[in-house]
């Protein structure tokens, strides 16, 4: 049996639909609640896999008309140029407006200083809420799941965030049913993830099924890497290698993508989707312990981070 | 530990299953989760390892397991769980998303949250305890959300022994109990969470009990009722008018089926204006079928150009609920600013949010014993009660009994937007009869 198997084996009804059917189903129905209740909706989007299959799912869901939101990519100014690359490429080939935040303005002007350790992921709070504020984005769509990290598992559909971008996830809103609470006071907005129920499996089997390209590095290539506290990091402008660290090239693919300073890669030599699904389904590390820096740096780091702002 | 690699089977799972857990504080829920999580290969080496370190940290000499589903700092220091968080695991056989909600904390609209998209609910039990309040509670939030399926876990087998009459006196009672409340069947099984019986592996101190593990049983329970059972329904989100070169009169409504099979070639009627059309295409997210059903998400294009917006209802002709401006309906009190006679209010059912006004607070239930109390005049944070409210506008709308989706609604506070009660239309079993609202209050409930 494949592992992109779409068949609802031991169906109950004839009308079973796939848990991936299912999924979808969901986070389209996520998408046009948000179009039919906000203003200035955006889409955060990385070119990450996270934010690729949710580019995905929205033109799906508004088909065959053209898009309703425009995109956001808050720009770490250490982002791989393969995903810069990328893109540029979706972003001309849909058709779609791109707003881009870039940390690199920020620390130019003396809005942000640059942190000792040279990782810019906790930066791109400001410039996000900057971007929100002065564009007056009422929805953000996020590409987070809930199955990343446990202060995420907490974290509503539709997440309320004060003037400040805050989450106070002492003041949530109970989410019960299919019937989300979009309301916002101005200064307000309202995060939203569609994707909050799914896990990274089921993002990969996605992209198979559905046969959606992604950026070269999510598969295996050889690349320059070094190693810094346990995990691979290749060597940019952003600050590495220190002195001691060793470059070398290894066979490699990344599990997430993020800020280079932050974003290891794994030893893999999976080539196709197949293999990548057949990895992380053997995997005994999640996504974010294998290759997250930031999230090591507390028990609480990402629940601190979003109280902040951060998606 | 169990180290062994999840097979290439775990990967091609295809169905899915909602359900919830409840529990009151030391019935053991958090190690029935964290067993579900660990056995299921859920629980990755760092994040055992994460927790290694904490439990470390506070002096614990063995890892704490709560603290992997604790996720909160405020939550880590208190030791308490403040929030339903939502937890996903699979087996070869199926996935699941599990509403883990807190047991002691706010426990009715903890509970109420989680039961509202859960196929299943496991209610625990302690097994030296046996059926207390709390687990009345519980059967009567299953109840009242119509979960379909209701688990009685009798836990800490081990502390009586593993013996078979302390475990079938518990779920004869609890079956009996729920019985009352019109949960339809209920599958009771003996467990120690903590030792492993009967969770995940069938256990050999219970070769009495020929039944199914809790895993067996949350893999096998049916899924999905069949949506051809039901009328159809189609509560429109979104019009899409491409306006475009390559599609200038294409206009489609979008929206999730709520419930039911829709056809091409279906005649409906469009609510609230009763105007009538026929379906004569169904594009599913960018292909044109001839059928779907609940609950996918889809675009239906009519065969004449009616003024149809979001909010409005597409029904068959035949089926078409009747539209009301008095709700009746059953509620739960999400917020602590007390819901009052003469609030106004927003209510948000399905796509459509009209104002709406409090008209009435006939009775408020008191879950432990489901005894009524007449005309309290408010419900309070977690309170269950019966509702009139009154709406500005017509609303088709159908009993929480016949469709989960279309039965129910949020009422929303006009003025900052919070979430203050959560509805479900026509009667249950919170519904006053006729003696109970005649009755003096006594005041027993206090």
């Amino acid at each position: 049996m494949s592992l992109l198997s779409l068949t609802n084996e031991g169906a109950d009804t004839p009308y079973a639909l796939s848990h991936l059917d299912a999924l979808e189903s969901e986070a389209v129905h996520i998408f046009r609640e948000v179009a039919g209740e906000f203003e200035r909706p955006v889409i955060l989007f990385s070119g990450g896999k996270d934010s690729i299959v949710m580019l995905h799912l929205a033109l799906k869901a508004f088909a065959p008309a053209p898009l309703p939101f425009s995109l956001l990519h808050v720009d770490t100014g250490h982002n791989f140029p393969e995903v810069l690359a990328y893109r540029d490429r979706t972003v001309a080939e849909h058709g779609l407006r791109l707003h881009v935040a870039s940390v690199q303005e920020f620390i130019d002007d003396g809005r942000l200083r640059e942190r000792p350790d040279g990782t810019r992921n906790p930066l791109q709070t400001v410039p996000l809420l900057d971007a929100i504020e002065k564009n007056r984005f009422d929805a953000v769509f996020g590409g987070g799941r809930r199955d990343e990290e446990k202060a995420r598992a907490k974290e509503r559909v539709f997440s309320l965030r004060d003037e400040f971008g805050g989450w106070d996830p002492r003041r949530q809103r109970p989410e019960l049913w299919q019937l989300y609470n979009g309301r916002h006071s101005p200064g307000e907005h309202v995060r939203v993830f569609p994707l909050s129920n799914w896990t990274e499996l089921d993002v990969w089997q996605y992209i198979g099924r559905e046969k959606i390209e992604l950026p070269g590095i999510y598969y295996a290539h050889e690349r320059e890497v070094f190693s810094r506290a346990g995990m691979w990091l290749a060597p940019g402008e952003w600050g590495g290698p220190k002195e001691g660290e060793r470059v070398e090239t290894r066979l490699v693919r990344y599990r997430t993508v993020g800020d280079m300073s932050c974003t290891g890669a794994v030893d893999s030599d999976a080539v196709t989707i197949e293999q990548v699904i057949e990895e992380i389904a053997a995997s005994r590390l999640t996504e974010r312990g294998a290759t997250r820096a930031d999230d090591k740096l507390s028990e609480a780091a990402m629940e601190d981070r979003k109280r902040e702002g951060y998606f | 530990m169990n180290t062994s690699t999840i097979t290439t089977a775990e990967t091609s799972a295809t169905s899915l299953l909602r359900f919830a857990t409840a529990g009151s504080v030391d019935d053991g829920k958090s190690t029935l989760v964290g067993r579900l999580l660990h056995d299921s290969k859920s629980v990755l080496a760092d994040q055992l390892e994460a927790v290694e370190h904490a439990s470390r940290r506070r002096g614990a000499s063995a890892p704490d397991l709560a603290l992997l589903t604790d996720g909160l700092r405020a939550e880590r220091e208190q030791g308490i769980t403040i929030d339903v968080a939502y937890r996903y695991f699979a087996t070869p056989r199926r996935r699941f998303i599990l509403a883990d909600t807190p047991g002691h904390v706010q426990y009715t609209r903890n509970m109420v949250t989680g039961a509202s998209t859960a196929e299943l609910a496991v209610v625990l039990v302690d097994a030296r305890n046996g059926v207390v309040e709390q687990t009345r509670r519980h059967a009567a939030v299953a109840a009242l959300l119509r979960v379909p399926h209701v688990v009685l876990a009798v836990n800490k087998m081990d502390l009586v022994d593993y013996a078979e009459p302390v475990f079938a006196a518990i779920a004869e009672e609890f079956t009996g109990y729920a019985a009352s409340l019109g949960i339809p069947e209920v599958t009771a099984i003996p467990i120690s969470a903590l030792a492993g019986d009967n969770v995940v592996t069938a256990s050999a101190n219970m070769d009495w009990y020929g039944g199914p593990t809790v895993l067996e049983h949350l893999e096998t329970v049916p899924v999905g009722a069949d949506p051809s059972a039901d009328p159809a329904r189609f509560p429109v989100q979104y019009v899409i008018r491409p306006q475009t070169a390559e599609h200038p009169d294409y206009r489609g409504y979008a929206g999730q089926i709520a419930s039911g099979v829709l056809r091409t070639g279906d005649a409906v009627t469009v609510l609230p204006s009763g105007r009538t059309s026929t379906i004569v295409g169904i594009d599913a997210l960018g292909q044109a079928v001839d059928v779907a059903w609940a609950p996918q998400s889809v675009t239906l294009r009519l065969a004449d150009d009616l003024d149809i917006s979001r909010g409005d209802l597409i029904a068959p002709g035949a089926q078409a609920p009747a539209t009301t401006q008095d709700v009746e309906a059953t509620v739960c009190h999400l917020h602590d600013r007390p819901l009052r006679v003469g609030d106004r209010v927003l209510l948000k059912h399905t796509t459509r949010t009209v104002k709406a006004i409090v008209k009435d607070i006939p009775s408020r239930l008191t879950l432990d014993d489901l005894s009524q109390h007449p005309a309290p005049g408010e419900l309070g944070a977690n309170d269950i009660g019966r509702v009139t409210v009154r709406t500005a506008e017509p609303l088709a709308l159908d009993a929480y009994a016949d469709s989960r989706r279309t039965g129910s609604f949020l009422l929303i506070d006009p003025a900052d937007g919070t979430t203050r009660t959560a509805g479900m239309a026509g009667d249950s079993f919170a519904t006053p009869t006729v003696e109970d609202a005649a009755r003096p209050d006594e005041g027993w409930d206090f």
